[in-house]
């Protein structure tokens, strides 16, 4: 079990700047998912943390050791591959045991950690078979055997569950989540799925153009997103937004006002940083599940006419057309709909310019 | 914790380690693996160049690797038109012409078959038709001389042996299993909904070739190309069998040229003639690049 | 309950397609399956030029198998074979790890090393019985050079004349066993070598223990085309040795040649050719059906 830190790191692939001074700290044993758009950095960082990049500039520690130059196999570190990289020819238990046995770890070590990773992750019936010979979870039920043998300090994930079909991912990512509880080791976990990101991390990175754009619990990141890009990465549906500008006049004193043509509501008991700038551009944010949606006429609430349903099972979405901006909103039963409040203690508020969150 | 997730105390530092080197000596060692091994492959290359440009004078001084002090295309003249092929002294150029009349619609026939071939077999599938495509294959690792007599009687039976419609007719036959090879694995890549849909349009078998099939199939019709006119200029044995005096083709003039003379033997002359005969093919290997090892990977791909 | 009748059109291009196969028909039972019966049964008679209606049983069998120049030549053909298909596997296999090891120069380095298999086997021997002349060439500019003792005169020696024609053709061909290899290395997924690199393999272990077993579809398609050159074995000894010196370079197809057309024994020769026709399908078809059981192996375990 190792802890992670990363300071001021620079990866460059090619010509291209990937990673610009980047920080993160992983605490031993926690769960951290990278999250974010392809093609964002966030493989490439966890390449650079398991060795497969140089990196231009920073360092990297890893349980207190400077590894920013070390080979991969000196790091500490175990990777399971989106593709898996079973070597083809051999067996499953000849695949795990491969690295040991050239490391010169004595046989009856192997044999033990063979068979416990193999206990683990229900493997005993595999041993022999070679991976063409093996479905697409079992095969990575082998890569994570194979990472979980070498009893490495940190755990890195690379996009493991985006080969196998919706239903077999759910039951895999359960199974790691148990894993990780079993095991206690650190992991680092790279996805660009959100409900994997949700469910498994203990924080989570969000990443956009080689930098962390937020990195708190997935509650945290969730309820109160740092910036739009996080308030608008999360959530599906995605957050209405409204563009609109504070009023600080003409109310008492600390309280606030968010107007713009269509809309109008009391954000005095919003926790602001700053004080709020009178006159202000500003984005009010407000999550489809914290939209009221109820019949027209009902006091207070904005009217919108409702232009598609969309049934989920469990829930419905209604999509209103207000002034013609769509907004959705998460109604749990059969409600027709009509008009919307929004409730002033689940909104966000970002600077219109710098994208900041108040 | 800050908000980009930072902690306010450094972590312990052990002094970093070095990069690595840039130039391993394992690597030193590769490339003059590879640069010996690239002498070894251009040094004939260059032996029959300076040779063909030295005069006799200087080649029977020795010196095999020297550069040619006189250099003359003397060599190149006397090869191309005085040469003596067995009897005539004509020199290697009706050779010339004769693997040019022997290629051209050997090559044409064969990839007109093979298209066709590929084609009925990947797309209509007729009965019994993948049975006889495993005869073929199997007979294309048959030795030739397996074949060589009885098709020898067969072509004289009919006034074809020794004659060009003859040679032509043995070239598409040796070549046909490598080309449907080659179109059906090509057409076998092809989405079938392409033909499924035209054959709702309504088109027939001709129809649907001619119109849709074939110009599609430009980059295997180029594979195609190259490999044939490479095996079949270079062919030997086919050639010296069924070509008849009068159409032998180059390669059969270069060896009477070389191991059939009186007197003392020109080597001069002889490298010329070597270089003319594999003109040719060389040309192409040199300007098609790319797809002379496609055609060797998917052609050499035997099921 | 109505019939369902086939319509017409249907049935008609079908009948197209067999039309327009008619050639590969005539091709595939005529010039192949006919061919090797016909050779078949004259090598059962006692036909010298002309094909004679007798049957002598296996008699020229017999003849052949006491016929020293043929049972030379098959020594010849087994020593060369080994030779040369361990030589070009060897050989192509080494440059295409190397040239995999992203070298500059790539492009001209396999340019250089495939062109040989462009030129036709005829030039290649010459070239190198060029090459190899004792008196002019490399025996000869080493003696000029001082080296009095120097000989490397094997291709008038009849115990190392066989040698030369390996040399010859692995000079041709080794370009085509990489070309072969280095398309199955760079089929190798990216993400395997990383893994190794974690697992701490060094590179040398990763191409012995991992690549070449992965390589085994390219290795024995290029095992088959080695074996099917081996078989072929004639413009290189013609050009460069003529079965010489004497008889000790030659070689099955050779002799069936020399028989059909100079000696005028086509009944021998028609039984020479049926013993190179059972030795072809005593080696490629275990190979075949090891491939495709092997494939099969593999598809049935993916649906388990």
């Amino acid at each position: 079990m190792a802890n992670v830190s990363i300071r001021n790191l620079q990866v460059r692939l090619g010509a291209n700047r990937v990673i610009e001074s980047l920080d993160l700290d992983v605490a031993a044993g926690e769960f951290i998912v990278l999250l974010g758009p392809s093609g964002c950095g966030k493989s490439t960082l966890l390449h650079s943390i398991a060795g497969l990049n140089d990196a231009a500039g920073g360092s990297i520690h890893i349980g207190g050791r400077d590894m920013t130059w070390a080979d991969p196999k000196d790091r500490g570190i175990a990777l399971v591959f989106q593709s898996y990289a079973l070597y083809p020819t051999m067996n499953v238990e000849a695949n795990m045991s491969f690295g040991l046995r050239i490391g010169g770890t004595p046989k009856a070590e192997i044999a033990r950690r063979v068979a416990r990773a193999a206990e683990m992750l229900q493997l005993g019936p595999l041993l022999k078979r070679k991976p063409a010979e093996l479905s697409g979870g079992q095969r990575q039920r082998v890569a994570i055997g194979r990472a979980i043998v070498r009893e490495a300090g940190v755990f890195l994930f690379d996009e493991p569950l985006s080969n196998l079909d919706a239903k077999l991912r759910t039951e895999l990512r359960r199974e790691l989540k148990r894993l990780h509880a079993r095991l206690g080791a650190t992991m680092i976990y790279v996805t660009h799925d959100q409900v994997e990101a949700m469910t498994l991390a203990d924080r989570m990175a969000v990443m956009q153009g080689g930098a962390i754009r937020q990195f708190d619990t997935p509650d945290a990141v969730y309820r109160a997103p740092e910036n739009l890009f996080v308030a608008t990465f999360l959530g599906s549906p995605g957050m209405n937004l409204f563009p609109g500008r504070l009023d600080t006049g003409g109310a008492a004193a600390g309280g606030a006002w968010f107007l713009n043509d269509q809309l109008t509501l009391d954000v005095s008991r919003y926790p602001f940083r700053q004080p709020p700038v009178h006159g202000q551009s500003v984005v009010l944010g407000v999550r489809p599940e914290d939209v009221d949606a109820g019949s027209a006429g009902t006091p207070g609430s904005y009217r919108a006419p409702v232009t598609l349903v969309e049934a989920m099972g469990a829930h419905r979405v209604l999509w209103h057309d207000f002034h013609g901006c769509e907004v959705a909103a998460i109604v749990p039963d059969d409600r027709a709909g009509g008009a919307f409040t929004l409730r002033p203690e689940r909104i966000s508020l970002f600077d219109e310019a710098t994208k900041q969150r108040l | 914790m800050k908000r980009d997730g930072s902690l306010a105390v450094q972590p312990v530092s052990v002094a970093a380690r070095p990069r690595r080197p840039l130039f391993a000596p394992a690597r030193l060692g590769i490339y003059a693996f590879l640069l010996t091994a690239a002498l070894f492959f251009l040094v004939p290359l260059y032996v029959m160049l300076a040779t063909s440009l030295k005069p006799m004078a200087e080649i029977r001084l020795g010196g095999i690797f020297a550069l040619p002090l006189a250099p003359t295309i003397e060599p190149w003249r006397t090869a191309w038109q005085a040469a003596c092929t067995g009897l005539e002294c004509e020199g290697i150029r009706g050779g010339f012409w004769n693997s040019v009349k022997i290629t051209v619609p050997s090559v044409l026939l064969s990839i007109a078959l093979g298209a066709v071939n590929g084609y009925a077999l990947s797309f209509w599938r007729p009965r019994g038709a993948e049975v006889l495509f495993a005869v073929l294959m199997a007979g294309a690792f048959v030795p030739g001389q397996v074949l060589l007599y009885p098709l020898v009687r067969a072509l004289a039976s009919v006034e074809l042996y020794s004659s060009l419609p003859g040679i032509v007719i043995v070239h598409v036959i040796f070549g046909m299993p490598m080309m449907t090879l080659l179109f059906r694995n090509y057409y076998a890549a092809l989405p079938q909904e392409l033909f499924k849909a035209a054959r709702i349009d309504g088109g027939g078998f001709w129809r649907i070739f001619f119109a849709l099939m074939l110009p599609m199939s430009v980059p295997v019709i180029a594979v195609a190309a190259i490999m044939q006119v490479t095996n079949i200029w270079n062919d030997f044995l086919l050639g010296l069998v069924f070509a008849g005096s009068d159409n032998l083709p180059m390669t059969v003039q270069l060896n009477n040229i070389i191991n059939t003379t009186t007197g003392e033997r020109l080597y001069n002359v002889n490298m010329a003639a070597t270089l003319l005969t594999s003109l040719v093919p060389l040309a192409l290997y040199f300007l098609s690049g790319r797809w002379f090892v496609r055609g060797i990977a998917s052609g050499a791909v035997k099921g | 309950m109505v019939a369902v009748r086939r319509p017409a059109g249907r049935v008609g291009c079908v009948s197209v397609a067999w039309l327009a196969l008619l050639p590969m028909a005539l091709t595939a039972l005529g010039a192949y399956l006919l061919t090797i019966l016909w050779t078949a049964r004259v090598s059962l008679s006692s036909a010298r030029i002309f094909p004679t209606g007798d049957f002598v049983g296996l008699g020229q069998y017999a003849r052949l198998f006491r016929n020293a120049r043929w049972l030379l030549s098959l020594e010849n053909l087994a020593v060369y074979g080994l030779l040369f298909i361990a030589t070009c596997l060897v050989l192509g296999f080494l440059l295409a790890v190397c040239i995999d090891q992203q070298v500059a120069g790539e492009g001209v380095l396999r340019t250089v090393f495939l062109y040989p298999y462009a030129m036709s086997f005829v030039a290649t021997g010459l070239v190198w019985q060029w090459i190899l002349n004792p008196a002019l060439g490399i025996q000869g500019v080493a003696r000029r050079l001082g080296f009095d003792d120097f000989a490397f005169d094997w291709i008038v020696r009849k115990d190392t004349v066989l040698y030369t024609v390996v040399i010859a053709t692995v000079w041709q061909a080794s370009g085509l066993v990489m070309a072969l290899l280095l398309s199955g290395l760079r089929g190798i997924d990216g993400e395997l070598w990383q893994a190794a690199r974690i697992d701490g393999i060094p590179r040398w272990r990763v191409y012995l223990s991992i690549v070449l077993p992965m390589l085994w579809p390219s290795l024995s398609t290029a095992c088959i085309l080695l074996f099917v050159m081996v078989v072929k074995l004639f413009d290189a000894v013609v050009a460069m040795t003529q079965g010489g010196p004497g008889t000790a370079s030659e070689v099955p197809a050779k002799f069936i040649m020399d028989y059909l057309f100079g000696r005028a024994n086509v009944g021998l020769a028609s039984a020479a050719s049926m013993v190179l026709l059972l030795t072809v399908l005593a080696i490629v078809v275990p190979l075949y059906y090891a491939r495709s059981r092997a494939l099969q192996r593999s598809r049935a375990g993916r649906r388990a």
